[in-house]
């Protein structure tokens, strides 16, 4: 298991989205993947991906302007 | 025993696709769909931008639908490649610069590609026959069909009845007799369906989901592309065509100016590339200026920024901002209203 970042700030959706997709394809169970965003959209958005994937959200931050969510990968 | 089949489902957000994937995850088959990003998708991130949508649920449509299904999706990036579909369309355009039959073409064709990639068997759309006057004709269904590549693989579940039969319902995949055959534009038969499948709440995008099908959109793309002598595009250009009022005072300048402060906030990101205005002696919008404008250019801009600062003050003060990071400020004087000339706005 190790712990992985994704910067997505000043990406709109649903790109924030997409670029989790393809990081989540390079893991394996268990990894964690961290990702910092701006638009308040992947608030829903990465959540909603992550639950018809199968993945698990661990928690969503905002902080400002900036967003963190952490997820835990299953496959 | 037999192999369990699975489809690709282009799902676009809206009830037709939502209710076609219902259709055939309910006779069995393995279904998850696909969905793709374009950059003119007015799904999502448009909402996000403007403070007067800020209340609204920024739920993606087509994530949310997939989850309402109980199936994965898959978003694809198609931004770079869709760049010669709408440069090139073999089909032409729709009532603006919508290249709605090639659009439809390349994205059965990247579902077929990705079909083949990922051992899956057949393809489904939610197309219904006469529905859209430029893709959804039962003049262009075969053509989608033949010129995707995706031949009888290609199944519509909404009018299937109506088409001929497919590879998947000539192989007892699926029932044809299960399908549908709904034609024409009326939507009575699909909210009777949803309602039939307990399927209350779905999306019904006003205008459409693409930003091409727009006339005011597709004006500035337009200008974007006359004013550059060239038709072409990156994403940061038709992201900023969303947002702003957009005045072109002459051919070598674009003024975009943020109507709230979701939209100046956007803008704001793009301060780097652009020589930027914006008040300081009263409160106001943020001003990028796409071209190379000269200094006259700038104080001319200045002044129609002050417009929409503090058009009763007798004096603005504007900071100017170049790119390489200089700051100065100008006093001006708003201009009025009726000075800016109508053909400006773009």
């Amino acid at each position: 298991m190790s712990h992985h970042q994704l910067d997505a700030r000043r990406l709109l959706c649903p790109m924030p989205v997409i670029k989790v997709q393809q990081k989540v394809k390079e893991l394996v169970d268990g990894d964690i993947l961290e990702v910092i965003c701006t638009d308040p959209g992947v608030l829903h958005d990465i959540p909603a991906w992550c639950r018809v994937h199968g993945h698990m959200l661990m928690s969503s931050e905002r902080e400002e302007k900036e967003i963190k969510l952490l997820l835990r990968v299953k496959k | 025993m037999n192999k369990p089949r699975k489809a690709v489902a282009l799902i676009s957000g809206g009830l037709d696709s939502m209710l076609a994937t219902k259709t055939i995850i309910e006779q069995g088959v393995h279904v998850e769909g696909i969905n793709f990003y374009t950059g003119f998708c007015v799904e999502g991130h448009t909402h996000a931008i403007r403070s007067k949508d800020q209340a609204k649920p920024k739920r993606n449509n087509a994530l949310w639908v997939a989850e309402q299904l109980g199936i994965k999706l898959h978003i694809i990036d198609v931004v770079e490649e869709y760049k010669n579909v709408l440069l090139k369309p073999k089909h032409g355009y729709g009532a603006h610069l919508n290249p709605c039959l090639d659009c439809k073409i390349f994205m059965v064709k990247k579902a077929k590609q990705w079909m083949e990639e990922n051992q899956f068997d057949f393809i489904i759309t939610g197309e219904v026959i006469g529905q859209r006057p430029k893709s959804q004709r039962k003049v262009t269904m075969p053509i989608i069909a033949e010129q995707s590549g995706a031949d009888d693989r290609l199944l519509r579940p909404m009018c299937a009845k109506n088409l001929p039969m497919t590879l998947p319902e000539r192989e007892g995949w699926v029932n044809r007799e299960l399908l549908h055959n709904f034609t024409g534009r009326s939507r009575k038969p699909q909210f009777e369906l949803a309602q039939q499948y307990g399927i209350k709440d779905y999306a019904q995008p006003a205008g459409g989901c693409c930003f091409l099908t727009n006339e005011h959109y597709s004006a500035k793309l337009a200008d974007l592309w006359r004013s550059r002598g060239k038709r072409e595009y990156e994403l940061d250009d038709i992201m900023l065509l969303k947002v702003g009022r957009h005045l072109r005072p002459q051919s070598h300048f674009k003024l975009i100016i943020g109507r709230d402060e979701g939209e100046c906030n956007f803008l704001e990101g793009y301060r780097s590339q652009f020589v930027h205005l914006r008040p300081t002696s009263h409160q106001g919008p943020l001003m990028l200026i796409d071209g190379e404008p000269g200094a006259e250019d700038i104080h001319l801009a200045a002044q129609v920024l002050a417009r929409y600062s503090a058009a009763e003050a007798d004096q603005v003060t504007v900071e100017v901002n170049s790119i390489d990071g200089v700051s100065w400020p100008l006093q001006i004087k708003p201009m009025l209203a009726e000075q800016i000339p109508q053909e400006w706005y773009v």
